[in-house]
Order: structure tokens, then C-alpha cells, then sequence
């Protein structure tokens, strides 16, 4: 799946000459299937991992290979189709669009594949009902609730049937109690599914239940904890 | 889910929305009623030329009189008397059309030489001429033995437009006492009824004059002057000596009172085979300036006016009117639409910046920049569109404003350049009449206002571009960010 080496995120500082160096150097392999956990103090690089595993951003060095395809070379249209048709995206803050509602919101997904309208609708449906959500398909974001929201969050980004899910503390804006739902939904479709998962967290407890955690710090990653039989740095 | 995002939007910043909408309408509105103004002025401006030349007609060509070459009057006398006082009074009754002052005439053989001019489609020749009339008596002091014989005199005489007046004429020692009158007279091609000064007629009562009337002593009445003088079809009225049966009142802007048939004019002012004015149509509009040319060589010392430069002739408030929608209508208008272009841009911008976050989140789930400008065009341009739409409502109002308020204009045009006082006067000398020498006319205007469908086309193309520049500037912003700077940005 992913497989990157020497990966480095030099940020302009506010100052002229002043560098924000972000990630400095990130060996990692991530395999098929895998739920990988970063967690890390906050400013020391794990949004920004996210960020270039998602194709949102470009790094400034190193290599980023998805599927064997270098990322870091890719031009912009190749990398928008790359995220339309491979990665699903959850935000800590949902990031859903407020004048529509939570079908037409996961429909928003399939727009770039060029789905026809009759099966979007459907899909969007379906992807809606899997997570719980089968009854409020014409609600606005306004109509539901936090952990709702997530849900939909979750079916815009399950909706393509992506093979990467990434989530930016996913949890981050919800109750325990509702954690737990999501996470738990998380864990569910990651079995069903076969997809990989990559996330970021501060929640310990999250990071206790996912099969293989990784720390940053400084911009420099480490494993701290390997699924059984799973390659690592 | 283009349309569906885009409605929802719209209506969720429909405040914002109407306030750049509105700013777009009063550009649109100003715009239209601009204008609806500027054609109103230009109508108007055809319609005086109209008057004044003739539908159609291209080119007017005329010839500088000559100086003491003003048209002959000789006044008979009519019966005499002598008081005890040892004054001789004569009787005087005069009648006479000649040439109006001034102008110059042009030969038939000059006339057929313009029309056989290639680029020339049509070439008409006309005969402007004054019409004389006096009555009253000349008292003269005897100092004599009082002649039988009849007074007369011969002179030159030039005056303005048509008017009557009546007082006592005082030429040294004799003095005249009576009235005198003068009105104008056109000498139309009757077998011509398109190119010329019989195209600017419309019949209002009676009949047109038509080529079975070309050597008819009809005449055609402007409807003005007939009612100033309650002069009817049936009517008979002396012109140059020579009855004329009315034959009916024309309604036209034209300062002509009557209008006959050409061998008439010629017959009664004794001017056979001549025309004051030739009226040319180009065959076509880009052949203009080049027929100009030709006719100069072959009619040498006459005056080639253009339409365009008889345009520039027209002075007066309704030449005043046309400046200031050149001047400042125009800069006005553009000024507003700058205006409201610009804000709308900002409030586009302002808006999208908002939705930063929002457009981030699309490009992170896979649209493209593209599909976000387009999005944020499309909801530019129904604001646009709602914007023209008010806007012409704006427009429209404005143009009937002006239909309702503007002050009548007038406009002043001259056919000739030419300036000359025949000198003259009656026998016995000391007397002479001398008025303006060239034909001064005055046409009055209501100024309207009318919206063309170019004009709503304009409307709409407007609101399209400010909606279109609105959209592109704001949709740039959105899609130049990467999704993770939108999505780092705090809205």
C-alpha cells in the first residue's frame, strides 16, 4: 500500500528565513488491511503525515509511494482523481456542507466519479443506512448530532469504496459514549471491509485498541506497537 | 446536485446575495436607461435630420449664391391718387416667388450628371423658394406733375422664414403704407416620393401630391401652417401670382409651408429647369464619403454635405441633450457598473472565503478546482442574473421617466453655408429688405426613451459578466489553496 522512505514537510515560518520543519525524515511501509494509529504531541507532525498520505498536500523530500505510484510526483489532476477514487477523509470537525442534507452530503463523494444521479442517491443511501443512519437521510447537519454528524462523515468516505481511510481525530469532537459507537463502527468496516485505516489520535484509550501505533515526535515517527505478522520501519 | 448545492446556497446567503444583486441592478438599470436615453437622442436626431433632408437621403448638394444674384422683384403699382396735399398715392398688389435668398441654384444638366454618378442610387433635385406677398399704398409728395404710368422697382430682397407683418414702409421721401407676408414654398420631385423633402411628408389630411400632379397647380400644406392660417383642403391659394388648389395638410417638421410640384416651382419663380437642392442616396453607406467626392469634381463650387456632417449641424438642446449623454451619461453609467462589478467581486470574495473550509473538503474528497469555480460561478451568475433582471425593471423606469419628464428639445440645422444680402429696393430708392440669408430651421422634439431588445441583450450580457467576474475572482481564491491550506484555514 504505502511505502515511504526518507519523507520530509518544510513548512515557511512567519519570519523570512524562519523554516517550520514539520516531518523530518518518515520511514514507514503501511500494508494492505492495516489500522495503524499515530499518535504524537500536538505541532510535532501528525496531521501533516495525514495530510501527505491523503495526497492534500505534497512533501518537500523523500519518497511517498502509493501502490506503488510515486505521489510526490504526481500532477494535480492525477493526484484529485487519486483522492476521489482511493482515500475517504474524516475531519475531527465532520467538514460536512451545511445546506445540504446528510444523503446529499455523501453524494458529494461520488460526484468526481461521474455516478449517475439515480445511483448515487442509492449508494448514498445505503452507505447512510450501514452506519445507522437510514432514518435521517434528509436531516441538515443542523438537525443531527454530534456523533450523526461523524456518521455521515464516515459514509461520505466509505461511499466510494475506497482502499485508505483517513481519519483526523475522529473522535476528537464526541462524548466517550459516542466514541466508542464510532470507533467501534471503525473497527467494524475495517474487518468487513478488508480496508486500511490510518488515523490520528490523542486518545490513549483509542490507541490501546488499534493493532499497531506509531508515535511522532519532532517530526520523526516510530512504531511502538506491530500487528502480528505485519512488516514494520 | 450542481443546481441542488447551488439553490441551497443561494438561499442560505440570499441577504448577501440581494445586496449584490442590487448593486448589479442599479449598474444594469443605469446602463439601460443611459441608453434607452442615447437612442431616444439619436431618434430624435433622425428625426430632425428627417426633417430637414428627406428620408434616405445621403448626401444634400447645394450652390453658394453669388452676391447680388438674388432673385428679381418688381413691384407693379395698381391705380394712383393724389390728395389735395399734393401727395401721389399709389396702389400696390405684389405677389412673387422667387429663390429663397441666399441659395444658389443648380442647373437640370448638373442634376443628371449627379444621378448618372456611379455609386449614386437615387438623385432628386428640389426648389426652395420665398413667396412675397404686399399690398398697400405708396405715398410719395409730389413734386411734379403727377405721370400715369405705374411705379415699379426692381431689387433684390432676402428674409427669413415665413411671418407676416404689417406697418408703413418709409423709403426717404416716399412712405409705404400697408402689409406685407411672406411664406416658403418647396418645389418637390412628384415623381419621387421616396429620396427627398416628399418623403418627410405624412398626409393628414387630403392627399399626397403624385407624379399625375407634376404640372397641377396643387399644392400639399404643412399641417402647422395651415392651421395657423385655417387654410382646408379645397382651399385656393395664390402663390407666385398662380392659384393653387390645396390638395392636402401634411404633418412634418419640416419649416416649409408649401409644398408643389417642381415644374410649378420652376414655372412661378421663372427658374425652368433649376432646383436649389439635390438630394442623393449612395447606394451604399460605406460609398458615402466617396460619391461626396465625385459629386464635388462634377457639380464644382456647390456644397457636397454629408449626412454625417449635416448630423454635426444639428445644434440646439437637443444637440446639448446628445453631449451630455456622451459626456457624462456614459461616464456615469460606467462608473456605477465599476461600482457594482467591483463590489460584487469583493462580497463574492468575502463570501467564498468563508467557505474556505468548505471548498477544502470538497478537494479533499476529489473535486476538482475546476468543479469548484463552476460552482461558485454558477451561483455568481443567478445573482447576476436576478441582478439584470431588477436591474431592467430599474431600466425601465428610468426610460419612462424620461418619457414622462424630459423638456421638449429643439434643434437648429442649415441647409446653407452661403450668407448673402441682395441689395435692392423699391424705385425711388432709400428702401430695402434684408433679413437672414441662409434657412435656418427650427425643429421641435419630444425626446423619448425607448428599450430595445439590443439594449435588454446588453442588460443580460452585463449580467452575465459581473456575474461571471464575480464568480472567477472568488472562485480563484477558492481553488488556488491546496485542500490542507483550506482546511487549515479558520472560518
Amino acid at each position: 500500500m504505502y511505502e515511504i522512505s526518507g519523507l520530509t514537510k518544510i513548512y515557511q515560518g512567519k519570519g523570512k528565513n524562519e523554516k517550520v520543519h514539520a516531518l523530518q525524515g518518515v520511514d514507514v511501509v503501511i500494508p494492505d488491511n492495516d489500522m495503524l494509529a499515530i499518535q504524537g504531541p500536538t505541532g510535532h507532525g501528525k496531521s501533516t503525515l495525514l495530510q501527505l498520505l491523503g495526497g492534500l498536500d505534497r512533501p518537500t523530500g523523500g519518497s511517498l509511494k502509493f501502490d506503488g505510484q510515486e505521489m510526490a510526483k504526481m500532477g494535480e489532476m492525477s493526484l484529485t482523481k487519486l483522492r476521489a477514487q482511493n482515500f475517504g477523509y474524516i475531519f475531527q470537525g465532520f467538514n460536512l456542507i451545511p445546506t445540504l442534507t446528510a444523503q446529499e452530503n455523501v453524494e458529494t463523494a461520488l460526484v468526481p466519479l461521474g455516478v449517475s444521479k439515480v445511483e448515487r442517491r442509492e449508494r448514498a443511501a445505503k452507505a447512510l443506512t450501514d452506519v445507522g443512519l437510514g432514518e435521517r437521510l434528509g436531516h441538515l447537519q443542523t438537525e443531527l448530532s454530534g456523533g450523526q454528524q461523524q456518521r455521515v462523515a464516515i459514509a461520505r468516505a466509505l461511499v466510494k469504496e475506497p482502499k485508505v481511510i483517513l481519519a483526523d481525530e475522529p473522535t476528537g469532537n464526541l462524548d466517550e459514549e459516542t466514541r466508542d459507537d464510532i470507533f467501534g463502527l471503525l473497527e467494524k468496516l475495517w474487518a468487513d471491509l478488508g480496508l486500511t485505516v490510518i488515523m490520528v489520535t490523542h486518545d490513549s484509550a483509542l490507541s490501546k485498541r488499534v493493532p499497531r501505533l506509531a508515535q511522532i515526535k519532532n517530526g520523526k515517527l516510530t512504531i511502538k506497537r506491530e500487528r502480528a505478522g505485519a512488516t514494520g520501519v | 446536485m450542481f443546481f441542488t448545492y447551488l439553490g441551497r446556497e443561494l438561499r442560505r446567503r440570499s441577504r448577501q446575495a440581494l445586496v449584490i444583486a442590487l448593486g448589479l441592478a442599479l449598474g444594469i438599470g443605469l446602463t439601460i436607461t443611459v441608453s434607452a436615453y442615447s437612442s431616444g437622442v439619436k431618434a430624435a436626431q433622425e428625426q430632425v435630420l428627417k426633417s430637414l433632408y428627406g428620408v434616405g437621403t445621403d448626401i444634400t448638394v447645394t450652390q453658394t449664391a453669388t452676391r447680388g444674384s438674388g432673385g428679381s422683384q418688381s413691384f407693379g403699382a395698381t391705380g394712383q391718387s393724389q390728395t389735395g396735399t399734393g401727395t401721389k398715392t399709389t396702389s400696390v398688389a405684389q405677389d412673387t416667388a422667387s429663390v429663397t435668398p441666399g441659395t444658389g441654384t443648380i442647373t437640370s444638366a448638373t442634376l443628371a450628371k449627379i444621378d448618372k454618378l456611379s455609386g449614386v442610387s437615387d438623385a432628386v433635385g428640389s426648389l426652395s423658394l420665398s413667396d412675397f406677398n404686399v399690398s398697400g399704398a405708396l405715398k410719395q409728395s409730389v413734386t411734379q406733375t403727377p405721370s400715369t404710368s405705374s411705379t415699379s422697382g426692381t431689387g433684390g430682397n432676402s428674409r427669413g422664414s415665413g411671418g407676416s407683418g404689417g406697418g408703413s414702409f418709409s423709403a426717404g421721401p416716399p412712405s409705404f403704407n400697408g402689409s406685407f407676408s411672406s411664406t416658403t414654398i418647396e418645389g418637390v420631385d412628384v415623381t419621387n416620393s421616396a429620396t427627398g423633402p416628399l418623403s418627410s411628408l405624412s398626409v393628414a389630411s387630403g392627399r399626397a401630391l403624385t407624379s399625375s400632379d407634376a404640372k397641377s397647380a396643387v399644392a400639399v400644406v404643412n399641417s402647422s401652417y395651415a392651421t395657423q392660417k385655417s387654410i382646408k383642403v379645397g382651399a385656393t391659394e395664390t402663390l407666385g401670382g398662380t392659384k393653387f388648389t390645396v390638395v392636402g395638410i401634411a404633418t412634418t417638421t419640416s419649416s416649409e409651408d408649401y409644398f408643389i410640384p417642381l415644374y410649378e416651382a420652376q414655372t412661378i419663380s421663372k427658374e425652368t429647369g433649376k432646383v436649389t437642392t439635390v438630394y442623393v442616396k449612395a447606394a451604399s453607406s460605406t460609398q458615402i464619403n466617396s460619391v461626396a467626392s465625385e459629386i464635388k469634381s462634377a457639380a464644382s463650387g456647390a456644397t457636397v454635405s454629408t449626412s454625417a456632417e449635416l448630423a454635426s449641424s444639428v445644434s440646439g438642446s437637443l444637440s446639448s441633450a446628445g453631449s451630455l449623454i456622451v459626456n457624462l451619461g456614459k461616464w456615469l453609467s460606467i462608473a456605477v457598473l465599476a461600482a457594482a462589478f467591483l463590489i460584487a467581486a469583493l462580497l463574492t470574495v468575502s463570501a467564498v472565503s468563508r467557505r474556505t473550509r468548505e471548498f477544502g473538503t470538497l478537494k479533499a474528497i476529489g473535486w476538482t478546482s475546476r468543479r469548484v469555480v463552476r460552482q461558485v460561478i454558477g451561483e455568481s451568475i443567478i445573482t447576476g442574473l436576478v441582478g439584470g433582471a431588477i436591474g431592467i425593471g430599474v431600466g425601465f423606469a428610468g426610460a419612462a421617466a424620461i418619457k414622462k419628464f424630459a423638456p421638449t428639445l429643439t434643434a437648429s440645422g442649415s441647409t446653407s453655408s452661403a450668407s448673402n444680402t441682395s441689395g435692392g429696393g423699391f424705385a425711388g430708392g432709400g428702401g430695402g429688405f434684408a433679413s437672414a440669408a441662409s434657412k435656418a430651421n427650427d425643429i421641435t422634439v419630444h425626446l423619448t426613451a425607448p428599450v430595445g431588445m439590443g439594449i435588454l441583450g446588453l442588460a443580460v450580457a452585463l449580467a452575465v459578466l459581473g456575474g461571471l467576474l464575480a464568480g472567477g475572482i472568488g472562485g480563484w481564491r477558492a481553488s488556488s489553496l491546496r485542500p490542507a491550506a483550506a482546511l487549515a484555514k479558520v472560518s
